[in-house]
């Protein structure tokens, strides 16, 4: 036990220094990360604003759903994509890394590729974001009528960390297909901000095209509604039963595959930067 | 103002060159119209089909023509000139016989006027195809709203320019940029239409230049603002922009005096 453990602590050591050193430079920049840090909140106010004028536009609910449990929705998927985007967010930048001839470099470590691009940076400054993510969440948990039995906590549990999982699975599987999409890596914005989006929204207002991309093949309702309905012991949507919550494991697992192909069929694909 | 004509004309014939990215563009945006117009439609809907004067079909134009400008419209980022300015590059750009701010904004405005082919006309027909939309039947909405829309672009590119002219003095301009993004995105009305907004951030809104950039050529193109409150929008937008690109002559001429490059 104790060998296994120093072992992964070896195999880690290149990786930690990585990170640790662009943690230090994030650091050195005062001004410049505090401004980001501010500017990350920012970006999460102006998107709670966006739940609130929706939900307080509506004539008591929208989709199914008061102000408060749209929250609740809200800041689920909230806390898991900002944490998500904190350390799996620069592989979505992969395009620009190949375009600059930087990926070359990754071929020539004995490292995984993955592994070296995931832990090649991690973004501090979306700290700002989370943080409000994590207010957000503790108001619509008090805020809201919740059943605290025994299967609430580590429900709260699995779905944040599922719901990490599921955003992180997103880029890693922009990051594969950029390398198809060199000129044309907007389209995988249409899952990575899109599938973000969407995960905030009630799924009763999906239309049919939404539930199928959005319920199944990126399975962003596994992020925060499907969880969320679970907690408040509502129904769910048409496609989209509440109990399909607990399944959230199975969405990341699925998840994971596909991005985990996708990153597999992109390296192998590439040819190399020339030069 | 021929050279400026030229370098508008040269912007949108980069974009040419581009086509895979405007597609790539258009699927996103369409992606964004879908759940945009599924979430509105249920407010709609809510309502008894009528919300702040806007029905399912205004409602939907709404979504997908905001869609549809988002490729041409600057909302997101900060003009070319601020990573310049931290190169240094913008040290060449002043030795140019041409204003450095009337040069940036034509680029872009060119650039601009060419993602409505590929990603604008596109997206609005989805709309029509997947949700169906309500849209003006006589010719003058259309008219107005062309001018509307162009001096919208304009003052988005004007407005990027203006805070990206912050890097003189700030040099490393990524958290502006972060914050500017996201109350653009709000007062454009991108993400909702303003006028969903409460009384007084509605008041906010109209003190700020944003709505003058999306909102208001949508309201004039939707058919949803005509006649002489349509001329009055034209109006407001033509004095932004006015505004905002002295406010840009002005931080260029400071700014330049500031300006300290190194190396030769």
């Amino acid at each position: 036990m104790n060998r296994t453990l120093s072992g992964l602590r070896e195999a880690s050591q290149p990786y930690r220094a990585v990170l640790a050193s662009r943690i230090r430079a994030q650091r050195s920049y005062r001004t410049s990360f505090r401004a980001d840090l501010v500017g990350t909140a920012v970006v999460g106010l102006t998107e709670v604003a966006e739940v609130l004028v929706l939900f307080s536009a509506a004539n008591g609910t929208l989709g199914g759903l008061d102000l408060r449990q749209a929250l609740l929705v809200f800041a689920l998927s909230e806390l898991a994509y900002s944490l998500a985007d904190m350390v799996f967010g620069h592989v979505d930048e992969l395009a620009v890394l190949v375009r600059e001839g930087q990926v070359d470099v990754f071929y020539l470590r004995p490292q995984p590729l993955l592994a070296q691009v995931v832990t090649m940076d991690i973004s501090l400054r979306r700290i700002g974001r989370a943080s409000l993510a994590v207010v957000v969440l503790a108001w619509a948990l008090v805020a809201n009528d919740i059943d605290w039995g025994a299967t609430s906590v580590p429900l709260l549990v699995i779905s944040l960390v599922c719901g990490v999982a599921i955003f992180g699975a997103n880029f890693v599987t922009a990051g594969g297909l950029q390398f198809f999409l060199l000129n044309a890596h907007e389209v995988t914005n249409a899952f990575v901000y899109g599938g973000r989006h969407a995960s905030t929204q009630p799924a009763t207002v999906w239309l049919r095209s939404v539930t199928v991309i959005f319920g199944f093949v990126f399975p962003m309702a596994f992020c925060a509604y499907l969880p969320a309905m679970l907690l408040l012991g509502e129904p769910g949507a048409e496609w989209l039963p509440a109990w399909l919550g607990w399944f959230a494991p199975v969405a990341a697992l699925w998840a994971w595959t596909t991005a985990l192909l996708a990153w597999r069929f992109g390296i192998r694909h590439y040819q190399g930067g020339g030069g | 103002m021929r050279v400026y004509a030229r370098i508008l004309a040269a912007g949108f014939r980069t974009q040419t060159r581009y086509l895979p990215a405007a597609f790539a563009g258009l699927l996103a945006n369409a992606t964004f119209g879908l759940l945009k117009s599924g979430i509105l439609l249920a407010l709609v809907d809510g309502h008894g089909g009528a919300v702040a004067g806007y029905t399912a079909g205004t409602m939907a134009a709404y979504a997908w023509l905001s869609q549809g400008v988002l490729g041409s419209v600057n909302i997101y980022s900060l003009a070319g000139t601020a990573r310049r300015i931290k190169s240094g590059d913008i040290a060449v750009d002043f030795l140019r016989p041409v204003d450095v701010q009337f040069a940036s904004i034509a680029d872009d405005v060119g650039r601009g006027l060419f993602a409505l082919i590929p990603r604008g006309l596109p997206s609005v027909a989805v709309g029509v195809l997947l949700v169906g939309m309500t849209m003006p039947a006589e010719v003058l909405p259309y008219a107005l709203g062309a001018v509307s829309l162009l001096l919208g672009i304009t003052l988005s590119h004007a407005l990027g320019y203006l805070v990206a002219t912050a890097a003189f003095w700030l040099v490393e301009v990524r958290g502006l940029q972060i914050l500017y993004m996201g109350v653009a995105g709000l007062l454009t009305g991108l993400i909702t239409p303003i006028w969903l907004f409460p009384d007084w951030l509605v008041a906010v809104a109209l003190a700020t230049p944003f709505p003058a950039v999306m909102m208001f050529p949508i309201d004039v193109l939707s058919g949803r603002t005509t006649g002489a409150a349509a001329a009055g929008l034209l109006a407001a937008q033509a004095g932004w922009l006015v505004v905002v690109l002295a406010a840009g002559q002005v931080t260029t001429r400071l700014g330049r005096r500031r300006l300290e490059v190194q190396g030769g």
